[in-house]
């Protein structure tokens, strides 16, 4: 049906052109839906995407900040997460519960011999914190007789601990086999030994022998073996493991514990605050001995200065990263500008033909969107790949935060969109005639 | 002899276009420039215009206003009895895309688009459904003998092919008025002739047309020739006699037979 065609049939004066039925019909108000529909919203994402199509390299060199952005919190939060949860794991033999007071450092002719050698302690201060202090659960002295321990004929070096029986709960301890000592132990002097993992591994494991009522030979005095602990881990350069516990009265009477200065572990009653019932303690001792001879430790502190330090990483690592997501915004900004003034003569037809700078602005916001959204998505492939390949370079867990990912991904997003404003606001306040004008 | 036909069809039809006392300057640093100068004008329906005048004498300012792309300084812009002039720039999109059809000399056709998508531009921003507007493409298209090639991108397409594209483009909306800027301006006489040919039959079918050439040529097929010179209308004349595009091509056709 074209013109030409229709005119053989009906070829009628120009002067009568108000007759004529219309060339195309006349649209309704009702047809358009201008503002309610998503017609202009579409048909911008369809031209942003060929917008972006029609440029792939530049379009990905302009994800590319935003990849390594993404990428990179993702990688980071993973590996600072992962360490973290190393620290924790490590830490978990420690308890916040839990105090030691030493004594200071003795010194012997002018050489000083380091903290907690220092014989200022006694037993009947842990005896008298025990009853005179309220919150306490448990109190233990304890008395360090390091020693070669021998089996027929294997033989181990440790630490011997003289502690009362309250020690298992003040430590946490938990039995392999067999039970911790009684008091009853203490009281007679008892030659019993609880041994920790390490000990009945180089003892014992390599023969196969079931330790428990085994007789061992701790210096010159036999011991039989009434437990095993279960194993806390290894703890880095400590080795929880690596111990035995014999009663504080044997260590004290029958292997020179008496020769020895005694450090007091104290378990702070669950719901207690700990630091008050420090206080309380460092009161009480003041009492007895000068404050500058004993210093009392809390773990609970031990373990938030870890964890605060290992926070601040964190926050310092996701502030680089948040560093290079804003960078990447800056080169969608640049490309975006770039674009706008290449596609001058675009916008400007499509302002002729009746786009609202609404609708230009939308089109390129879309297109600075797709740009970030894009690189957040391949930005988070490869930073889940990277944290993988760091796990295991590291040997650390693999610690995926979805919320990381999640944050990370809308952040790219929001960077999009912040330094997508202002070269869409330009494209949609662009005069109609210069842009046509535009070669 | 001004404006001829106002009287003679005033009680036909009521005035498309009314233009009074129209005046625009433009600033150029401190200098002020005028590009229309108290300029008159009145476009009834189903007219055939042609604009002519030397380089800087306003046409293409006056062209800008006609098609809502520029406000006048001082003046009065009616279209259909609708005062726009002084709208906003929403309200003047709005006008652009209902009531006027562009059509440029150097086609301004978006060149990743096919033909189809091309002339369904208008109608995405007029936010009219999908169905309707491929069917008016596809018929706006066929009017102007492209159907086969609605699914071409521009750069595929001839010149004249190309400017066939925006005329689709422009009538596809079913506007009151054909803005066309020098359309035959990148073509060779042959193609100018086609797309004369068109324009006027969108003419015949009762399209009010407004066309500027600057070659007398393209301005004899008009019904209506205006003048413009510094801004004022200077020469308005009823072309008693337009020639026929058509008449002319059928002729070049015969021509061409006959030559072997």
């Amino acid at each position: 049906m074209s013109i030409s065609n229709q005119q053989n049939q009906q070829e009628l004066p120009a002067r009568a052109a108000p007759q004529f039925q219309p060339l195309m019909p006349p649209l309704k108000p009702e047809q358009r839906k201008r503002g309610r529909g998503g017609y202009a919203i579409s048909q911008s994402l369809i031209s942003a995407i060929e917008a972006l199509r029609a440029n792939k390299l530049r379009s990905l060199l302009t994800s590319l900040g935003i990849i390594i952005g993404v990428a990179a919190v993702i990688m980071m939060v993973a590996t600072s997460e992962g360490n973290a949860a190393t620290i924790n794991g490590r830490l978990s033999t420690l308890n916040p519960n839990q105090l030691n007071i030493r004594g200071g450092s003795a010194n012997t002719g002018g050489v000083r011999q380091g903290a907690g050698t220092q014989q200022i302690l006694t037993q009947s201060d842990a005896d008298d914190l025990a009853t005179q202090i309220p919150g306490i659960a448990a109190v233990s002295p304890t008395v360090n007789v390091n020693g070669q321990v021998i089996y027929q004929n294997q033989n181990w070096s440790t630490s011997i601990q003289g502690v009362y029986p309250d020690y298992q709960q003040v430590g946490s301890w938990q039995m392999q086999e067999g039970n911790f000592f009684t008091s009853a132990d203490e009281q007679s002097n008892a030659s019993v030994a609880v041994l920790g993992q390490t000990v009945v591994d180089n003892l014992f494991t390599a023969q196969g022998i079931d330790p428990l009522g085994r007789q061992i030979r701790i210096g010159n005095s036999t011991f039989t073996v009434v437990g095993v602990l279960a194993t806390k881990g290894a703890n880095g350069a400590t080795n929880a493991d690596d111990t035995i516990f014999i009663p504080f009265s044997t260590a004290k009477n029958r292997l020179g514990g008496n020769q020895r200065a005694l450090a007091i572990t104290v378990l702070v009653s669950q719901g207690q605050n700990v630091t008050d019932v420090q206080a309380n303690i460092q009161q009480f001792l003041q009492g007895r001995h000068d404050p500058t001879e004993f210093t009392i430790q809390n773990q609970g502190q031990l373990l938030q200065t870890v964890q605060t330090a290992s926070e601040s990483l964190t926050i310092l690592l996701i502030s680089v990263a948040a560093i290079s997501l804003i960078v990447g915004g800056i080169g969608i900004m640049n490309i975006m500008l770039v674009s706008v003034t290449e596609r001058t003569r675009e916008i400007g037809i499509r302002i002729a033909l009746g786009a609202y700078p609404r609708d230009v602005m939308a089109q390129f916001l879309i297109e600075a969107l797709i740009l970030s959204a894009l690189g957040g998505i391949v930005g988070i492939l490869l930073g889940v790949l990277g944290a993988f390949i760091s796990s295991i370079a590291t040997a650390q867990p693999l610690v995926l935060d979805p919320l990381a990912i999640l944050l990370s991904f809308a952040f790219a997003a929001i960077v999009g969109i912040v330094f997508g404003f202002y070269p869409a606001q330009r494209a949609a306040r662009m005069d109609p005639i210069n842009a046509l004008r535009t070669e | 002899m001004m404006t001829p036909q106002v009287q003679e069809n005033q009680t036909e039809t009521k005035p498309r276009i009314q233009i009074r006392g129209m005046d625009k300057y433009y600033t150029m640093g401190t200098n002020v420039v005028p590009a229309l100068r108290g300029l008159n004008l009145e476009v009834k329906h189903g007219e055939f215009v042609a604009i002519m005048g030397p380089s800087g004498s306003g046409k293409s300012t006056f062209m800008n206003i006609l098609g809502c792309l520029d406000k006048p300084s001082h003046g009065e812009y009616v279209l259909d009895g609708v005062s726009v002039g002084q709208m906003s720039n929403t309200e003047l999109a709005d006008v652009r895309n209902q009531k006027i059809g562009f059509i440029f000399q150097s086609f301004n056709l978006l060149r990743w688009m096919t033909a189809q998508a091309n002339v369904e531009l208008p109608l995405v921003y007029a936010g009219i459904s999908k169905e309707e507007r491929q069917e008016r493409a596809r018929r706006a298209l066929a009017l102007v003998n492209l159907g086969p090639r609605a699914g071409h991108r521009p750069m595929e397409l001839s010149g004249g092919q190309q400017q066939r594209v925006a005329i689709a483009r422009a009538l596809v909306t079913s506007p009151s008025l054909i803005l066309a800027d020098e359309p035959t301006g990148n073509l060779d006489s042959h193609t100018s002739q086609e797309i004369m040919r068109i324009m006027q039959e969108l003419n015949a079918r009762g399209m009010t047309v407004i066309l500027v050439t600057h070659e007398q040529d393209i301005a004899n097929h008009c019904k209506r020739k205006v003048v413009f010179r510094d801004g004022r209308v200077v020469d308005d004349q009823i072309n008693e006699q337009p020639l026929s595009a058509r008449a002319q091509l059928s002729a070049d056709t015969k021509a061409e037979q006959v030559q072997p």
